[in-house]
C-alpha cells in the first residue's frame, strides 16, 4: 500500500461508489475502503444472517424464514423514480447492464382513515375516489394546466407566475380543497411537510411534472426497483469504478484520518499502514459521526433523526389491491404530524426475499422522544408483522465545503422516498472535488461480438 | 431453426495467472505479453458454434481486480451460468487460491453452476509445479471440468469454452438475469432503461 492515490474513498454506500466509478472513468487513481465486509454501507441491502447480526446478534435467523441467500434486505427504503437524475446515471454509465429492474405495483395515498391509488393524470383523477364530482373538475383543470405549460408560451400561464407565485396561489386559483392539496404536495410532489406551500410554484411544478412522467413510462407507478434489491446499485458503480482501474478493499478497518499542520488532508491509517492521497471523500461515520469528541476538529453535524421499521409480512398490504410492490404515504395533516409517513414494499418478485414473505419499511422523520410510537399509524396499516427490526439513525451532515482541507464528505441518508437528494448529493461533492460540473458523458463501452 | 442461448460465465483466479488473458486470446485471439493488470476490459461476449442448429454466447465478467483484496460483489456470482477458476501451471500457490474460489462459487453462486478448473501458461511448461495428475484428480474429486491452456500460444483455450458449452444444459432457457445488451426477450417482465430513454420522445406508453 505504498502507492500514491488521487482520491481515497471510504465507505461503500450509493453516493460513494457513484463518485468513485465517475471519479475512476475520468481517469482519477482511485482506493475504495469499508470497514465492513459487504457492500453498501448505510444503503446495503442484506441477507438473513447479516440482518440478524446487525440487529439481533444474540439470535441466528429462524429457519422458518427460508434460505440465507434468498433475503436482500434494504436498510433504506427508497425507490428509483423513472424519469429522475439517477435513472440518468444509470444509463449513462452504462452499469444498467450489471441490473435487471421491474416496476413497483402501486402507489397509494392514506386519507380519512383508508388508502387510495394515487392519481397522476386527469384520467386516473377523474376516476379517483379521493375526490367529489365537483372538485374532479376543478383537479383536472389544474392537471391540464401543468401539462399544457410551456415557458415560452404566455398562453400556457393563465396569468401565473411559476417563479414568483407560490404554490398557494396556485391551488387557490383551481379552488382545490385542502384533502387534494394534501396528495398533490405530498404524494405526488413528494414534500415531506408542507414548508412548500408558501414557496414559489416552480419547484412543485417540476416534481409534479416530473412525478406524472415518471408515472407515463411504465404504468403502474413511477417507481423501479432493481432486482436483488438496492444493495445492486452501489455494487454496479463499484463495479464501473473497478474496471477503470478503482481499488477496492473491504473489510478495512480505518484508524485515522491523517491531517497535515495546517490540517489539510494527508492519507488514511488502517492496519498500522498509512495510504497517502491528495483527498478524501466518506460518509460522515468516518468523520465522527456518532461519536464522542475527542478535541478533534467537528466535521460533521446532526440534522435530526429518522426512524425506521424494516417489517417482514406473511401477507400483502391490505387494501392495495394485493400488489407485490408499493408505495404507502400518509400526509402529515391525515395523522396530526409535521412530517409524512412512509411505507414502502416490496417482495419475492424483486428477488429480496423467500416466496409469501412481504418486506414493508415505515419511515419518518423523528419529532418526539418516542419514533416508535410516530410511526404507529404506518404499522398499523400492515396487518400482522411477523418480524420487526427498527432503527432510528441521526441525519449527518458536513460542516464544511472540503475545499479547504480537501476532506469531502457525503450526507447521511434521508427521509425522501427516492434518490433524487442521493444524485444532488453527487454532484454538490462531485464539483467540490473536481471543480467542475458534473457532465454525462455516454461512456465509451468495449462491446465485442 | 437455429438457436441461440446466453450463458454468464465468471472468471476467478489469482492475480496474474492470466484470466484476462485467457479471454483476450477466446475473443480476439489476441495476446500481449505486458499486458496491465485488467482495466477498461468492460463487457466481451464470444458465441461458440456447437452445431448447425446451435450456439452459445457467452457474457463473460472478468474481476476488474475485485478479486484481489476480498472485495468481489455478490452481484459477480449472481446467476452465473458457468465459472473458469484459473491458476498458474508454475506456481503452486496459485492452485490453492483456487481451490478458495471453488469453495466460495459452491458457497455463493447456484448449485448448477458448471465450474471448469484451468491450468494456464503450459508455454512455461519448463517451470512447471503443478502437475497434470495433482490437478486433474482434485477437479474429479470436486465433480470440476479440467483442461490445461496457453493464453500466449492459444493451446487449448477454445477448446475449453467449448467444453463448457456442452456442458451447459441447452434444454431449460437461459437464467433471467444472464442477458447483456439483448436481455429483453418477450419473456422478460422487466422494464429496460436504455430502451426506454431511447424511445423517449416518441410518446412511447404515454398514457395522459
Amino acid at each position: 500500500m505504498d502507492e500514491e492515490y488521487d482520491v481515497i474513498v471510504l465507505g461503500t454506500g450509493l453516493t460513494e461508489c457513484i463518485l468513485s466509478g465517475l471519479l475512476s472513468v475520468e481517469g482519477k487513481k482511485v482506493l475504495h475502503m469499508d470497514r465492513n465486509d459487504y457492500y453498501g454501507g448505510d444503503s446495503a441491502s442484506l441477507n438473513l444472517t447479516q440482518l440478524y447480526r446487525k440487529f439481533r446478534p444474540n439470535q441466528a435467523p429462524p429457519t422458518a424464514l427460508g434460505r440465507d441467500r434468498d433475503y436482500a434486505v434494504d436498510l433504506v427504503p427508497k425507490f428509483i423514480i423513472a424519469s429522475g437524475e439517477l435513472t440518468k446515471i444509470l444509463v449513462h454509465t452504462d452499469v444498467t447492464r450489471y441490473l435487471e429492474f421491474k416496476q413497483i405495483a402501486g402507489s397509494f395515498v392514506y386519507r380519512d382513515g383508508r388508502i387510495s391509488k394515487v392519481p397522476s393524470t386527469e384520467m386516473e383523477a377523474v376516476k379517483s375516489p379521493l375526490m367529489g364530482l365537483f372538485e374532479k373538475r376543478r383537479a383536472k383543470k389544474f392537471f391540464e394546466f401543468l401539462q399544457g405549460w410551456k415557458d415560452e408560451d404566455p398562453t400556457t400561464h393563465q396569468g401565473i407566475n411559476l417563479d414568483k407565485d407560490s404554490m398557494k396561489t396556485v391551488y387557490e386559483k383551481f379552488g382545490l380543497e385542502p384533502g387534494t392539496q394534501d396528495f398533490i404536495g405530498h404524494a405526488m410532489a413528494l414534500y415531506l411537510d408542507d414548508d412548500y406551500i408558501t414557496k414559489p410554484a416552480r419547484p412543485a411544478y417540476d416534481r409534479i411534472i416530473l412525478y406524472t412522467s415518471s408515472m407515463a413510462r411504465y404504468g403502474k407507478s413511477p417507481y423501479i426497483y432493481p432486482l436483488y434489491g438496492l444493495g445492486e446499485l452501489p455494487q454496479s458503480f463499484a463495479r464501473l469504478s473497478a474496471i477503470y482501474g478503482g481499488t477496492y478493499m473491504l473489510d478495512k478497518q480505518i484508524d485515522a484520518i491523517v491531517t497535515d499542520a495546517d490540517g489539510k488532508f494527508v492519507g488514511v491509517t488502517s492496519g498500522g499502514e498509512t495510504v497517502k492521497a491528495k483527498q478524501v471523500i466518506g460518509d460522515p461515520s468516518y468523520f465522527g459521526a456518532g461519536k464522542e469528541e475527542e478535541g478533534g476538529k467537528v466535521r460533521v453535524i446532526e440534522e435530526g433523526k429518522v426512524v425506521r421499521a424494516i417489517c417482514l409480512l406473511k401477507h400483502p398490504i391490505p387494501g392495495t389491491d394485493d400488489s407485490d410492490s408499493c408505495q404507502i404515504i400518509i400526509p402529515q395533516n391525515q395523522v396530526g404530524r409535521r412530517n409524512d409517513i412512509y411505507i414502502a414494499m416490496v417482495s419475492s418478485t424483486h428477488n429480496v426475499c423467500a416466496k409469501d414473505i412481504f418486506v414493508a419499511i415505515v419511515s419518518t422523520i423523528v419529532e418526539t422522544d418516542k419514533p416508535e410510537l410516530e410511526i404507529a399509524p404506518g404499522l398499523n396499516l400492515l396487518g400482522p408483522i411477523h418480524e420487526k427490526f427498527v432503527t432510528i439513525t441521526p441525519v449527518y451532515t458536513p460542516t464544511s465545503t472540503g475545499t479547504a482541507d480537501n476532506i469531502f464528505i457525503t450526507r447521511s441518508y434521508d427521509a425522501t422516498s427516492h434518490f433524487e437528494t442521493v444524485v444532488e448529493d453527487v454532484q454538490d461533492v462531485f464539483k467540490r472535488v473536481t471543480g467542475t460540473d458534473l457532465v454525462l458523458k455516454k461512456r465509451e463501452v468495449e462491446v465485442t461480438e | 431453426m437455429s438457436k441461440q442461448f446466453q450463458f454468464k460465465l465468471v472468471l476467478l483466479g489469482e492475480s496474474a495467472v492470466g484470466k484476462s488473458s485467457l479471454v483476450l486470446r477466446f475473443v480476439k485471439d489476441q495476446f500481449d505479453d505486458y499486458r496491465e493488470s485488467t482495466i477498461g476490459a468492460a463487457f466481451l461476449t464470444q458465441t461458440v458454434t456447437l452445431d448447425d442448429q446451435t450456439t452459445v454466447k457467452f457474457e463473460i465478467w472478468d474481476t476488474a481486480g475485485q478479486e484481489r483484496y476480498k472485495s468481489l460483489a455478490p452481484m459477480y456470482y449472481r446467476n452465473a451460468n458457468c465459472a473458469v477458476v484459473v491458476y498458474d501451471i508454475t506456481q503452486t500457490a496459485s492452485l490453492e487460491k483456487a481451490r478458495t474460489w471453488i469453495r466460495e462459487l459452491q458457497r455463493q453462486a447456484d448449485p448448477s453452476i458448471v465450474i471448469a478448473l484451468c491450468g494456464n501458461k503450459t508455454d512455461l511448461a519448463a517451470r512447471r509445479q503443478v502437475t497434470e495428475e495433482e490437478a486433474k484428480k482434485y477437479a474429479d474429486e470436486e465433480g470440476l471440468m479440467w483442461a490445461e491452456t496457453s493464453a500466449k500460444t492459444g493451446e487449448g483455450v477454445s477448446e475449453i469454452f467449448t467444453a463448457i458449452a456442452k456442458k451447459l444444459p441447452l434444454t431449460a432457457p437461459p437464467s433471467a438475469r444472464a442477458g447483456g445488451p439483448g436481455r429483453t426477450g418477450p419473456a422478460r417482465a422487466g422494464v429496460d432503461l436504455n430502451k426506454q430513454s431511447a424511445a423517449q420522445g416518441q410518446q412511447e406508453a404515454c398514457n395522459c
